[in-house]
């Protein structure tokens, strides 16, 4: 009962559903067809209403930001190379909240943001930046 | 009714060559002694989890291993609110009548059984496996994100005080891990994190155990009796929290004093989940014991304090007392108890009529709150 497209996978840049098209990295949501409940966090059903029709889509990346922080202790010490990095929550435009990187400084909360991807540990994340840096 | 018959704590911290079921021991027999009660007068145990001890059934694990032969047993997970949790499972089977006297119990050698990176890995993965955990956040991540937004409504330059007042708690209490004097200043100025949270707005990781006796209230057998018992679970991935402003703790709480027929002010002490001082400062805010925005001011005007209108975490919290994983919160219940008895020694305070407990799990995401009457 896989919602329609490819499991949304941006770790795995073969996987994703981005603006660049099939195979390349990006955002994506999975809107319920019963209800119009948005869900990033993807399962096959609509947490909702459990409606199993689903209509996936590639989101736009830009949004808001609602929190943010930096990480200088990382989980791990593979990851500590990386430190410190700005790991923000965004709200985006379509209306589901996700989690990415960030500028570990000068990020504020309410600022615009659009959203690339980056290499970090093993794969790609989500890295989000001011769009008055863009 | 239900009551707290028995309570057993050890010290917490670095606690070398002792495992899980070795600190579980210590506490289970510290608490059976407490309630003068031999090993085969328990019917019920319940236990938590260890990270150390990962096992499928814990709590029968512990049973052989300290000689129980239980009619009823269960392992409990729900993170940091596992202990009060515990607690309120204990509190239900006892009052339908499923067992007698229950043995609650939690240990753990989570800093010595361990690398610290090991802790802190095994730990963040309670993010969610594709959406967050790939990013590198940790536990302090997702409470810094929570901070942030906390910060941008309401400043949080006074949250430091609340470290600040767990650790001159501490150092008052025999056993607690982190005793060495702080001010704010030196929160302020500790090694950061994960911003806006730095070292000392972050509880240890300590080794430690903590066990109590529920029992059917018994007129031969005082103790606190537990009035009112709640959850709230409102989401589990940081990501999916439907607010970071506004979580399940004021609702959780609610319920648990409407269940005792109580309010608010008739409470004269707080034992409030403390991971970070922002964990403490929401909660407090949310369950109402102080105004949005406002706990760590009232901490710093004594307000919290040992003397002041309302007493909190008198041993000194997750932030001094320690962390030891699920007997961490338990501690909280260990010492309300032995506040209610008089038995705080150096730290006692009036023996409060009725105390409000609140633990927190996850990102805020799974809340028990507990009302305890003193049955002196």
């Amino acid at each position: 009962m896989r919602p329609d497209g490819d499991p949304p996978d941006w770790t795995q840049s073969s996987a994703g559903k981005g603006p660049a098209g099939k195979g390349s990295a990006g955002l994506a949501l999975a809107r319920c067809r019963a209800c119009g409940h948005v869900q990033y966090l993807r399962r096959p059903f609509c947490p909702a209403c459990g409606g199993e029709d689903l209509a996936v889509e590639p989101a736009s990346g830009r949004g808001t930001v609602y929190a943010v922080t930096a990480v200088a202790r990382a989980p791990s010490p593979d990851l500590q190379a990386f430190a410190p990095y700005g790991i923000a929550l965004v709200d985006a435009e379509e209306g589901f909240r996700f989690m990415a990187h960030c500028p570990a400084e000068g990020v504020a909360i309410g600022a615009p943001v659009r959203t690339t991807f980056r290499a970090f540990g093993a794969g790609l994340v989500p890295f989000v930046t001011p769009e008055d840096l863009s | 009714m239900s009551r707290v018959t028995g309570i057993g704590l050890t010290p917490f911290g670095r606690l070398p060559g002792l495992s899980t079921l070795d600190l579980m021991s210590r506490a289970a027999a510290a608490a059976l002694s407490d309630a003068g009660l031999e090993r085969r007068e328990i019917d019920g145990l319940i236990t938590g989890y260890s990270t150390t001890h990962p096992h499928l059934m814990l709590s029968t694990v512990f049973a052989e291993h300290f000689g129980l032969h239980p009619t009823y047993a269960h392992a409990v997970q729900l993170g940091g609110a596992t202990g009060f949790a515990l607690v309120m499972l204990a509190h239900l089977l006892v009052e339908s009548g499923a067992a007698r006297r229950i043995l609650v119990v939690a240990g753990e050698n989570r800093l010595s059984g361990q690398s610290r990176d090991a802790a802190i890995q095994t730990l963040a993965q309670v993010g969610h496996p594709t959406y967050e955990v790939p990013l590198g956040p940790t536990i302090p991540a997702y409470y810094g994100l929570v901070a942030s937004r906390y910060a941008h409504e309401h400043g949080i330059a006074d949250i430091a005080e609340l470290a600040v007042l767990m650790r001159m708690n501490a150092a008052r209490t025999p056993g607690a891990h982190l005793t060495e004097p702080i001010t704010a200043a030196t929160v302020r100025d500790s090694k950061p994190i994960a911003a806006p949270l730095r070292l000392l707005d972050c509880c240890p990781v300590s080794d430690g155990g903590a066990a109590f006796v529920i029992e059917r209230a018994d007129p031969a057998r005082p103790g606190p009796s537990i009035r009112g018992a709640a959850q709230a679970h409102t989401h589990q991935h940081v990501s999916a929290a439907p607010s970071l402003t506004s979580f399940g703790a004021g609702d959780s709480a609610a319920r648990a004093l409407a269940q005792a027929g109580v309010a608010l002010p008739d409470i004269r002490y707080a034992a409030i989940y403390d991971s970070f001082t922002i964990t403490l400062a929401i909660l407090l805010e949310e369950i109402g014991l102080a105004p949005r925005g406002a706990a760590g001011r009232l901490a710093r005007e004594g307000h919290f304090s040992a003397g002041g209108a309302m007493p909190l975490n008198t041993h000194g919290g997750l932030l001094s007392y320690g962390h030891c994983g699920v007997g961490g919160a338990m501690a909280h219940l260990a010492e309300t108890v032995r506040q209610m008895r008089g038995q705080a020694g150096a730290r006692q305070v009036a023996p409060p009529p009725l105390a409000l407990l609140h633990g927190d799990g996850g990102v805020l995401s799974s809340h028990v709150s507990l009302v305890l009457e003193n049955g002196r």
